[in-house]
């Protein structure tokens, strides 16, 4: 009964359970934060604007980010993903979302951020139903725990439009 | 003859109560680890509710050894999400970042692309040959909560007999291993071998 195999047993399994309930007590206290983020978006030029041999339109941007997320962060922050999809309906689908751009967050000193970039990923539509298309550009953006349940929310920014001729 | 008699009794006697005893415990504990199994799959609505992060693929949110709790809900997929699906013609599924959606106005149906967040390009190449968009019957799950470190037992367990090799930035395989820790009657919920 009080062999060395029992006493560590009986060890291990409090240890566990105890480190199990605090994961999870951190992981609650995560919402306990209220954030208020900001963020901006502004299309500074059409590079070009082609039909691929496919029939599939591509477009290439130029964009100005800046966000500000740094109520995002608890001490039971690992990192922030942060995206930028470009998001349109048409006549054959309801709805896309093209990620033009991506970003991790390590920490709260980061996260308040100007970011000049063309579109990291290609923005490709199934089809050729980009001329004059109105789109949203929404950030999103996804927290990941030190440990426990994730949780991700977004900014819909409304109003960009593509041309209606290629370029 | 006396002394094969004498030792066929005293085994006898004596020790198959315990032995029996020790039998029905193993069963208890195997079966209850079951029970919680299938019943954590049946509340999350996936096929395997725990896994490991076996690859690099995912850092640095995602490290090897990670656990990542998944829950498959009849809600439509969305790009930012982490998935985990199956490609066809791989036993081992992926968990990546979605990165485009295209919905179908119709059916509902929806195209999708994925790629590790620590990887530089997408995943078509992971994809089955010819193959450029997942379906939403390729996806078994979104991953919701995660537990960082606890993975290595089991992927110590799993490795020893495993004889490939996984290279760094491979795409984030997950290994399914149930392991039931009898001789402390605990059983760790985390993966079950297929």
């Amino acid at each position: 009964m009080h062999s060395f195999g029992y006493r560590a047993n009986a060890l291990i399994t409090l240890g566990v359970t105890v480190l199990a309930l605090m994961c999870a007590m951190a992981s609650l206290s995560d919402n306990l934060n209220s954030p208020t983020p900001s963020a901006q978006v502004q299309v500074l030029n059409v590079n070009w604007f082609q039909k691929q041999r496919n029939g599939n339109e591509e477009v290439s941007l130029t964009l100005n980010i800046s966000a500000d997320l740094q109520s995002m962060f608890t001490w039971n922050t690992k990192q922030v993903f942060v995206f930028l999809a470009a998001e349109y309906e048409t006549p054959k689908n309801s709805l896309n979302q093209v990620s033009l751009w991506d970003g991790i967050i390590p920490s709260k000193e980061h996260a308040k951020f100007l970011i000049h970039t063309t579109n990291k990923y290609r923005f490709i539509d199934q089809g050729s139903n980009l001329q004059g298309k109105e789109f949203n550009l929404t950030l999103h953006w996804h927290v990941m725990p030190k440990t426990g349940k994730m949780f991700a929310d977004k900014i819909v920014m409304t109003g960009y439009r593509l041309p209606e001729e290629y370029r | 003859m006396g002394w094969i008699g004498e030792t066929m009794d005293s085994i006898k006697s004596l020790q198959i109560r315990q032995v029996l005893t020790q039998a029905v415990s193993l069963g208890m504990i195997v079966t209850s680890a079951l029970i919680i199994w299938k019943a954590l799959m049946c509340i999350t609505g996936s096929e395997s509710p725990v896994v490991v992060v076996l690859s690099g693929s995912m850092e640095p949110g995602f490290k090897r050894g990670d656990i990542l709790f998944l829950h498959m809900s009849k809600d439509p997929i969305r790009a930012g999400e982490i998935v985990v699906f199956n490609v066809d013609g791989r036993e081992i599924p992926i968990v990546h970042r979605v990165i485009k959606v295209h919905e179908r106005q119709d059916t509902g149906e929806v195209d999708v692309l994925t790629k590790g967040d620590n990887n530089y390009g997408d995943d078509r190449l992971l994809y089955a040959h010819g193959q450029l968009w997942l379906q939403r019957h390729h996806i078994m799950g979104r991953a919701v909560g995660f537990l960082p470190y606890v993975g290595w037992v089991t992927i110590i367990m799993t490795e020893k007999p495993i004889i490939k090799i996984l290279i760094e930035r491979e795409p984030l395989q997950i290994a399914r291993v149930l392991s039931v820790d009898v001789e402390t009657f605990r059983a760790d919920c985390n993966i079950m071998s297929s």
